[in-house]
């Protein structure tokens, strides 16, 4: 079996007002748009990957919040309405989609062997996060792909940032040794925006984009630090920074995400391209790709 | 109807334990116990109305109330999906919801309701509703524990509550789903294994037991900043549900408190306390944070201002800011003047009020009192020019009684007064509570008004009115 390689890592975040804008038909509001800077860095994401072959998505959304060990969805299929119970007036979305159930117990039982806490969810009546949902449909609105999906464990609020970091980085190495093992090839997503303050009001026409900016001055200022060593390949500056960049844009990274990515990707020290950016409701969020089929090569 | 009251409070646990698997620990049983007991309370007072405030479904946009009037679904928890799925059916009083969302908006606060089919109701309201209102006999509310919200937001949004509780005359029970310490353990045990997650989250436990066991919730609330920093995971999921109990409860200290259970739910610290009206006759307040009647934060309050003029008007010239303020003029006389020595001197050559016909117009009228100059409720800023705290209800209450006073030296009275222009300084820190005030005296009276926000006044004051009588032979 030919080892199995990520093809390509990204930062994938999940506001639902991306959904609502782009109307789709599996989401029940319509929109009259909005968050276009956001929506086309998608689809120049879409379009950067649309030659790339590849077998499964591996996902981890902060939304599916699990504060005793991490946990993978462990059924083959899951399909439902997905109502956002924060925005429910933006996202109603009926899902349907595909688990490689066999990769995600492969990491899971890396994962184990590594003394991390973990669990496979097997309940069918389980309701996928709206999280997973979103970033799975703007990455890949076919939903053609089977998806591994993982729990963002909450360590740093029972801990800091520096211990989920300590975990997020064993994750990312457990999740990498898998899917080498597996002959697959992967796509790895987080699903986190950058700065994470957002606004308390909503206005009375959501995508009234006169309305979108960032909330403050330093917020922004954080978010293009990181962009910056993001696009100059200073993935390890970024994992060196995560504690003050959490606390102090109250980052959504505190969910793991941007660390375990950076950790499965080994820490990538080659440019990774910014395909948008843009806010939402105030928060910072940007499209990345680290094109790793460009810088690895897969052994036989 | 108008006598509607809280008949109870109760402290439940959020975690799906005590609904799915009481049976697998004697904890775990012991507040399933308690929580069949509590729901055999709330029959017992025939209450008409359970409202949950629930730390496990956050918000961002202001706070959230549940309006569909029959929800449905299957609940299954993000961490113990193993131990099986809840299915859910509730009777949600709608009417209830829509009207504590417009009492809420009137008190300044940002508020929805939301009513989509498939909304996911949250774990701690599942188990709350499930076990304490079986067979769904009674209607019920849920609201959302808004993640930036503060205390004054929370308290504002019981008093809003109570508001409708008392409009309808309903017999409600206030609960919070909420864990007092939050820290469970990281780990997967077995159930035999649980026990509160550590000795210090354990003695916090028992402190606020201890002191809802007295009947000091307010204490507990005031409490609450510290409790949420020793014992509770942080972000999101504050300690806020003690705030939002309070208030309903008056924010009394005398309560009768009984808890009821007190154990560990996979290291989380889970109690069922039962909090009754009745006043057990002790319990001072040993802390003193302002009382809280309209939200004033960030949530474009000035919004809520209807039926007002609201305006910027031409500066006026500024006082002198290095004096007490422009010097004292004896009032003028001319013909219709009418002048007392009971209402403070002008600020420059003009009557307090001027005759004509069977109008009386009085000159701008401000709370500084006649002889001392003194301002009711404080100045509201020093002779450098920098700000002080002051208190805007009772300028206005002693801007009022000037007026009385001019009104009468006239000979005519206050329930003859027909217009009035009023001028604040700030218009966002003080119509709320001038407007209690003029509720409370003019409004009553029924004159035609006008309020306008300007930059200043001659003296370090924050309203001024502008009074027209009208006084037939």
């Amino acid at each position: 079996m030919a080892k199995g390689q990520i093809v390509a890592g990204c930062l994938a975040p999940h506001p639902p007002h991306l959904v609502y804008a782009e109307n789709p038909p599996q989401n029940e509001p319509v929109a009259e748009g909005g968050w276009e800077q956001l929506r086309w860095g998608y689809e120049r994401l879409r379009a950067s990957l649309a030659d790339i072959d590849y077998d499964a998505i591996v996902l981890l959304s902060p939304h599916w919040q699990t504060y005793v060990g991490t946990h993978f969805l462990g059924l083959d299929h899951f399909e439902g309405l997905s109502v956002d119970p924060i925005f429910p007036n933006l996202f109603r979305y009926h899902y349907n989609m595909n688990v490689d159930v066999e990769l995600a117990k492969a990491i899971h039982d890396e994962a184990e062997a590594a003394g991390l806490p973990v669990k496979m969810m097997e309940n069918p009546d389980f309701r996928v996060d709206y999280g997973t949902i979103t970033t799975g449909h703007l990455f890949n609105p076919d939903w053609d792909k089977p998806l591994v999906v993982i729990s963002s464990n909450r360590s740093t609020a029972y801990y800091s940032v520096e211990v989920m970091q300590e975990i997020m980085i064993e994750l990312g190495k457990v999740t990498r040794k898998a899917i080498e093992a597996s002959g697959k090839r992967v796509v790895v997503l987080a699903s986190n925006s950058l700065s994470h303050r957002h606004f308390t009001t909503e206005s009375e026409v959501p995508e009234d984009m006169s309305k979108e900016h960032i909330t403050s001055h330093a917020m922004h200022l954080w978010d293009m630090r990181i962009i910056d060593y993001m696009r100059s390949g200073q993935a390890q500056r970024i994992l060196d920074e995560m504690p003050e960049f959490t606390e102090q844009a109250i980052a959504e990274s505190d969910g793991g995400g941007l660390s375990w990515l950076l950790s499965t990707l080994d820490v990538p020290d080659y440019p990774a391209i910014l395909h948008g950016y843009g806010t939402i409701i105030g928060t910072g969020n940007a499209v990345v790709e680290w094109p790793c089929h460009a810088h690895e090569v897969s052994e036989a | 109807m108008s006598s509607g009251e809280v008949v109870a409070s109760f402290v439940v646990p959020v975690h799906p334990h005590t609904v799915l698997a009481p049976g697998q620990n004697p904890g775990w049983q012991r507040l399933r116990d308690a929580l069949d007991e509590a729901a055999q309370t709330i029959q017992d007072l025939e209450a008409d109305l359970i409202i949950v405030y629930s730390t496990t479904w956050p918000s961002i946009i202001g706070h959230q109330i549940q309006a569909d009037p029959n929800p449905e679904w299957v609940m299954v928890d993000h961490d113990f999906h193993d131990l099986g799925s809840i299915p859910y059916s509730f009777n949600i009083d709608a009417e209830f919801a829509h009207a504590w969302d417009e009492a809420n908006r009137q008190r300044g606060l940002q508020s929805r309701c939301v009513n989509y089919k498939g909304f996911p109701i949250d774990v701690g309201s599942v188990v709350a509703l499930t076990l304490l209102n079986p067979d769904n006999a009674i209607p019920a509310v849920i609201v959302s524990s808004n993640m930036y919200a503060n205390r004054s937001e929370t308290t504002v949004l019981a008093k809003s509550c109570l508001d409708v509780i008392k409009a309808q005359g309903r017999r409600a029970v206030a609960i919070t789903a909420m864990s007092l310490s939050n820290r469970m353990f990281t780990d997967f045990i077995s159930p035999d294994e649980d026990k509160i997650h550590s000795l210090k989250d354990d003695e916090w436990n028992r402190k606020i037991l201890e002191f809802l066991e007295q009947g000091r919730l307010e204490d507990v609330g005031q409490l609450s900043r510290t409790i949420q920093q020793q014992i509770r995971v942080q972000k999101v999921v504050a300690f806020k549900p003690m705030w939002w109990l309070s208030a309903m409860n008056g924010n009394r200290n005398d309560l009768t408190g009984r808890v009821m259970a007190y154990e560990a739910i996979h290291g989380a610290g889970g109690a069922v306390v039962h909090l009754d009206p009745t006043s057990s006759g002790v319990g001072d307040k040993e802390y003193d944070e302002d009382d809280v009647e309209y939200y004033h934060g960030e949530r474009d309050v000035l919004d809520i201002v209807e039926e007002e003029v609201v305006e910027s008007q031409p500066t006026v010239d500024a006082p002198d800011e290095t004096s007490n303020g422009p010097d004292l003029w004896e009032p003028t006389e001319a013909k219709g003047s009418v002048n007392t020595t009971a209402a403070p001197k002008p600020v420059g050559a003009y009557p307090h009020a001027r005759r004509v016909g069977d109008m009386l117009f009085l000159s701008g009228v401000g709370p500084r009192q006649p002889g001392t100059n003194a301002i009711p409720g404080g100045p509201i800023h020093d002779e450098n020019g920098d700000p002080l705290p002051y208190d805007i209800k009772a300028q206005t209450h002693a801007v009022v009684d000037n007026v009385k006073r001019i009104v009468e030296e006239a000979g005519a009275s206050m329930d003859q007064v027909v217009d009035v222009t009023t001028f604040l300084v700030d218009m966002k820190r003080d119509f709320q509570g001038y407007n209690e005030v003029w509720a409370e005296t003019l409004g009553k009276v029924g004159p035609t008004r006008t309020t306008l926000a300007i930059d200043a006044l001659p003296t370090p004051i924050a309203v001024e009115m502008k009074v027209i009588v009208h006084m037939p032979e």
